[in-house]
């Protein structure tokens, strides 16, 4: 299975931007984590971008990123969210409130609850009608995420945009699931196409022992293990190196995607 | 509008399981409907003073899972494994490992809130001094809370090794399974997928519901005049499905058709003109080759509140006009959320195997507006073709078009 990578989004501390980070991952410049990045989301209408919580705004972030790198409309592109979590803030607020006696809880903050709410005010901001889809599978959420997404561009035919996304859990639900640096990235993929950043052929195989997707920055490899979204780094050090890669990334113990890239316009 | 989709191979139902309010297994679940018994009752779940009425799935309280699957335990697991023992479930899929081998068999799972009354507990039983959260919990997070904890046991205890997901868009997840499972097949990823949705009681939902006024304090009456919000309910359902091609019996049920869309207005209020919801159903009959006059049931979302009823008939009536028959199974189940779309299609599963139209319970009056042919009294006659909706959160919107195989 083929697709065409037409936008790339990016968002994590020291990684402020798919273009900004081009020379980061490609190994040229010394990957920095600074601070913790709080992006505007200027695409969310001002009431919702106030009511939204971070994970929220950094999917938008990125998706309005890759989508911007794309020229296609938003309204015509369908989406997949991946998160392992989803709203971890939101589940830590309303589980305070529900061990209160008073158990009074906002209904903003209840609608925010769900998986899909990242999806949901991307669809909001965008008056997209497409078809969305928000999925889990653990660590391999980012996995998981690209499979639904390239089976859908070939089945469908029809662009999509891939977010994926986790951010750093807040405590005390941090002991539960310690990660430690929000991450959240986004690819527009489309059918086959000579004007795209790369194309990339997906194949499903048995788990086997060789794993290429650790990363020689060490640093960068502590993100990429911290973070279940971060598992897409391998993806973007390929295209932002050029040429051709072989990228394996694993779903869950028994299987793994086996991705070559192969660079279009760069 | 023609939709824009092309027509899709029917995948078929080979096996399927169903336990709700109304019972464990398809057996119990389908004489409820036949004799229009409701699963719903006072609230009487953990403390909660609520004045509601829910859709408990009796014995979930006192229940282990066995060694070997404790460290997922938790009211969502519990009650996906008792879903999963029903209806010779188990023997089913044993055959299919046979048929394909464990890795090309996909898990794909749908539920809004998985395992998150565990979460609810663990912070009531945080350390005052800390606020740790205990550690029964914190070891156990990713098998019970973890978003992929159901697709994760699931995969486990029928020791499978193929692709898994869980799919969460709010009240539309387990119809979302049916979508990507065809795409799955289609591409040759996989022979077979279990899909399954699984949704429990939890405060999150019954006091998030309750702050957004939707809660019914009787029984939920779709479709009624009178109607005043909606019953929550739990459920467990799973389905095998393999490619009609490979798999056909005659009069076996068959996923014909599905369509997928948002409706990009709100998170929480439906769009006015039901615009979403059209754009899913035209897809839905697009991928079964079926035009809307070959539709003779719609199970409807019908959750029983003013907006849901009323904008899903501007739709349904946009495309089919007052010619099929239309009802709402809440008031058996109650609204199930991420285990809606499962719960639903094995109902019209069933519908379409026994040749029953079930009239909406608890409704005593069709509100006069809905220009649907809301069916209020049980029908009884062959069926063919069903379309059945799930909306929810986020705008999400989930059509399919079940149908029996000739």
């Amino acid at each position: 299975m083929k697709v065409a990578i037409h936008g790339i989004g990016l968002l994590a501390p020291g990684l402020a931007g798919w273009d900004a980070s081009r020379t980061v991952l490609a190994g040229l410049r010394l990957f920095q984590p600074g601070a913790v990045p709080d992006p505007e989301a200027v695409l969310l209408p001002p009431n919702e971008r106030r009511r939204s919580s971070d994970s929220v705004r950094w999917a938008v972030e990125v998706a309005q990123e890759a989508i911007g790198q794309s020229d296609l409309d938003p309204r015509e592109v369908a989406t997949v969210f991946a998160s392992s979590g989803g709203e971890m803030g939101v589940f830590d607020q309303l589980c305070r409130a529900l061990a209160t006696p008073e158990r009074v809880i906002s209904p903003t903050l209840f609608h925010q609850s769900v998986h899909n709410t990242a999806a949901g005010y991307w669809g909001i901001a965008t008056t997209c009608q497409q078809s969305s889809t928000a999925l889990s599978c653990y660590d391999d959420s980012f996995a998981a995420g690209l499979l639904e997404a390239i089976t859908f561009v070939c089945v469908e035919q029809r662009p999509v945009l891939l977010v994926a996304y986790d951010l750093a859990v807040p405590a005390p639900l941090s002991e539960a699931r310690p990660i430690t640096t929000g991450f959240a990235v986004a690819l527009v993929l489309a059918p086959p196409s000579a004007s795209s950043l790369a194309s990339m052929h997906l194949r499903l195989e048995e788990a086997h022992q060789e794993d290429t997707s650790s990363l020689q920055d060490l640093a960068l490899e502590r993100v990429r293990l911290d973070n279940p979204a971060a598992r897409s780094l391998p993806i973007l050090r390929a295209i932002a190196t050029g040429g051709s890669h072989r990228v394996t990334l694993s779903l869950l113990d028994s299987q793994q995607l086996v991705l070559d890239l192969d660079p279009c316009r760069n | 509008m023609p939709p824009n989709v092309q027509p899709m191979t029917p995948l078929t139902l080979t096996a399927y399981t169903l336990v709700t309010a109304n019972g464990r297994g398809v057996g119990p679940v389908f004489q409820a409907l036949r004799e229009r018994r409701s699963g719903l009752k006072p609230c009487d779940f953990e403390d909660i003073p609520l004045k509601t009425c829910i859709g408990r799935v009796e014995g979930l309280e006192d229940f282990s899972l066995g060694n070997e699957l404790e460290k997922f335990d938790c009211r969502n697991n519990r009650l996906a494994w008792l879903g999963l023992q029903q209806d010779g479930f188990m023997v089913a899929v044993a055959e299919a490992k046979q048929r394909y081998g464990t890795h090309r068999i996909a898990v794909v799972m749908g539920t809004s809130t998985s395992g998150i009354l565990e979460t609810e507990q663990a912070y009531r039983a945080r350390d005052p001094r800390t606020d740790f959260l205990p550690t029964w919990y914190t070891s156990r997070y990713r098998y019970t809370h973890n978003m992929f904890s159901l697709g994760d046991f699931v995969r486990t205890c029928l020791g499978l090794q193929g692709p898994a997901m869980v799919i969460s868009t709010a009240c539309s997840s387990s119809a979302k399974v049916f979508t990507t499972a065809a795409r799955l097949l289609q591409v040759g990823l996989c022979d077979a997928v279990i899909v399954g949705g699984v949704d429990s009681l939890c405060l999150t939902t019954l006091y998030g519901f309750s702050a957004l006024q939707l809660l019914s304090a009787s029984p939920c009456r779709p479709c009624d005049e009178d109607r005043d919000g909606l019953s929550l309910g739990e459920a467990a359902g799973f389905a095998l499905l393999e490619s009609s091609e490979r798999v056909s019996r005659r009069g076996s049920v068959a996923l014909l058709g599905y369509g997928e869309s948002t409706d990009g207005y709100h998170m929480s209020h439906p769009h006015p003109e039901g615009a979403g919801a059209i754009h899913a159903i035209r897809d839905s009959l697009g991928r079964a080759g079926l035009r809307p006059e070959e539709i003779e049931y719609v199970n409807l979302h019908g959750t029983a509140t003013r907006a849901n009823d009323s904008v899903e008939d501007k739709a349904v009536y946009s495309i089919f006009g007052a010619r099929p028959a239309c009802s709402s199974t809440k008031g058996w189940t109650g609204h199930t959320l991420g285990a809606a779309g499962i719960t639903e299609a094995l109902i019209s599963a069933l519908c379409l195997t026994h040749g029953l139209i079930p009239g909406t319970l608890n409704c005593r009056r069709v509100d006069a507006s809905l220009r649907s042919r809301i069916l209020r009294e049980n029908q009884i006659g062959s069926l063919a073709c069903v379309v059945s909706n799930i909306f929810g959160f986020g705008g999400n919107n989930c059509s399919l078009v079940l149908g029996k195989l000739s």
